[in-house]
């Protein structure tokens, strides 16, 4: 019994942390930048075929048995794909509709719509299965009904690294602190010298990098299709907002909120039923709080 | 010897309306002037045209000589304009010691030694120094907005209404660092103000703005006190 109380934490905790590896990125795009991406599910998506991509060239390179740790190479290959896409989206487009939110929701669509499109030209409709090393499929046996599968840790240490970084990136170092600063008050910012341009241009890119990089290891847990990234795309969004704009740490608390409810409701009810009322739940908790879990206050 | 700053026939406006008209102006090496006027005369947009947040409809901005009208703010600051804006805006989620960061790290060549510098200027930055900004007083705020500009070491620094809504106290005190610098350091100055008082024995050159044009134009030691009070007058 107890087993299958900690297999239903342990659920609960892989599915906040693919959550949480989702919202990352959305978390500095949306969160902090205050862009709406309706493109970030696409960009997930380029990162599990960035990852597909290099399954097939090690294929290709050191025969079956070794390609499937090309893998963990497909990592920061996904994460930099996906970061100059982003990069090029920034500058070629979204930086002209920093003012017009709605706009910029639009375009970014549009965008969604073609790397979608272009996708299914590229590698077809159907989806396909991503080589990963084979050390990851097994699990890990804890007692007779619990085990603890390598992919599910595995994503959940990613996870927690890429929140890690970011928040290493953005509150230790100095080219961060001049990032939040941007975010804060853009105008100010550039009259003190800092080049407000180049950052929204790296912290977009940033964004796009860590969808990337969340696509990538989406591809542990099943085949590839173009549609891979908007199936999370709405929940990770829900993330952002309850964990309260801008708050990394909120985002963290929330992925952990949404991702646990999922995985109760999932138990008791059916999986549609589990959505709704988790949905359910973080409309009411928005009524009561609408800056979500963690608020910023100021003079 | 050039100038430091020079403004040449500027028109600044918004949409259809024209705020300043050919407005002049020079503010020579170590010198500071004071730009007086009611609310509403344009004092803040002849500001936000020096450092680069608005685009003049016609003439010229020059920076030591060099035209910077058409540069954006990024590049004015790291030619040596400082900027002390109107409401002070410091980045509030921000703590202290990360805005002056900001303001030293912003610029290519920041020096180490102008972070000292400011906390002995101002000892309240230091002893608040892990706190965040957007949580102190109005004239802590106020403090840490001048702060953060000086430790760039600019040449021009611009005080956009530096006595707004601050208790008396940390006016003096304020004022009094404002000489201690212009002093030691030699940097030039552009003070907008409504009120002379503060502006007395800091700034050398006056400049009285109304109806978007030059109204008055004097050394402080040639100043026509009563003639400038008529003009501020509401």
């Amino acid at each position: 019994m107890t087993g299958l109380v900690l297999l239903g934490i342990f659920n609960g905790l892989s599915v906040a942390s693919i959550l949480l590896l989702i919202a990352i990125g959305l978390a500095i795009t949306f969160g902090l930048m205050n862009v709406i991406n309706m493109a970030h599910g696409q960009f997930i998506m380029v990162g599990a075929y960035v990852a597909y991509l290099c399954g097939n060239v090690a294929l290709s390179l050191v025969g079956a048995d070794a390609a499937g740790n090309a893998f963990i190479l497909a990592l920061p290959a996904s994460f930099l794909v996906t970061a100059v896409i982003g990069w090029l989206l920034e500058r070629g487009l979204i930086r002209f509709l920093y003012k017009r939110p709605l706009d910029t929701l639009l375009a970014t669509w549009g965008v969604g719509l073609l790397l979608e499109q272009a996708a299914k030209n590229i590698f077809g409709a159907p989806n396909v299965n991503v080589r990963v090393p084979t050390w990851l499929g097994g699990a890990l046996q804890l007692g007779p009904d619990l085990s603890l599968s390598y992919a599910r840790l595995f994503i959940l240490g990613l996870a927690l690294v890429a929140l890690a970084g970011v928040y290493v990136y953005l509150f230790r170092t100095s080219l961060g602190r001049l990032v939040r600063a941007a975010m804060q008050n853009r105008a100010m910012a550039d009259c003190l010298g800092v080049r407000t341009d180049r950052i929204d241009a790296y912290t977009f890119a940033l964004g796009a990098g860590l969808a990337g990089l969340a696509g990538a290891a989406l591809c542990l847990l099943g085949p590839v299709g173009p549609f891979i990234g908007t199936d999370y795309i709405v929940q990770a969004f829900m993330v952002v907002v309850l964990g309260g704009v801008g708050q990394l740490l909120g985002t963290m608390g929330a992925a952990g909120a949404i991702g646990g409810l999922d995985s109760v409701f999932n138990l008791q009810f059916s999986v549609s039923i589990g959505q709704v009322i988790v949905f359910a739940a973080v409309i009411a908790f928005l009524q009561v709080r609408p800056s979500g879990f963690i608020r910023t206050r100021a003079r | 010897m050039t100038s430091v700053l020079g403004l040449d026939r500027v028109t600044v406006g918004y949409g259809e309306g024209t705020v300043l008209s050919d407005v002049s102006l020079d503010i020579a090496p170590g010198s500071a002037l004071c730009l007086l006027g009611r609310n509403g005369v344009g004092k803040t947009t002849l500001v936000k045209t020096v450092v680069g947040l608005l685009r003049p409809r016609h003439g010229q901005v020059l920076f030591e000589g060099v035209e910077v009208t058409a540069k954006p703010p990024n590049q004015r600051a790291r030619m040596g304009i400082g900027y002390v804006p109107q409401g002070r805006l410091v980045f509030p989620q921000l703590t202290v010691r990360e805005n002056l960061l900001v303001g030293l790290e912003a610029l290519a060549g920041g020096k180490a030694g102008a972070l000292s510098e400011v906390l002995d200027l101002f000892p309240v930055l230091g002893e608040m120094s892990g706190r965040v900004a957007g949580m102190l007083s109005g004239g802590q705020q106020q403090q840490l907005a001048i702060g953060r500009a000086l430790v760039a070491r600019p040449k021009l620094l611009i005080l956009d209404e530096p006595t707004e809504g601050i208790q008396p106290s940390i006016v003096i005190e304020i004022r009094a660092v404002l000489r201690k610098i212009r002093e030691e350091t030699g940097v030039s100055m552009l003070l907008a103000e409504q009120f002379l008082d503060f502006a007395s024995g800091l700034a050398d050159h006056y400049c009285v703005l109304d109806g978007g044009i030059v109204a008055m134009n004097s050394s402080a030691a040639e100043l026509d006190r009563p003639a400038v009070l008529d003009l501020l007058a509401v």
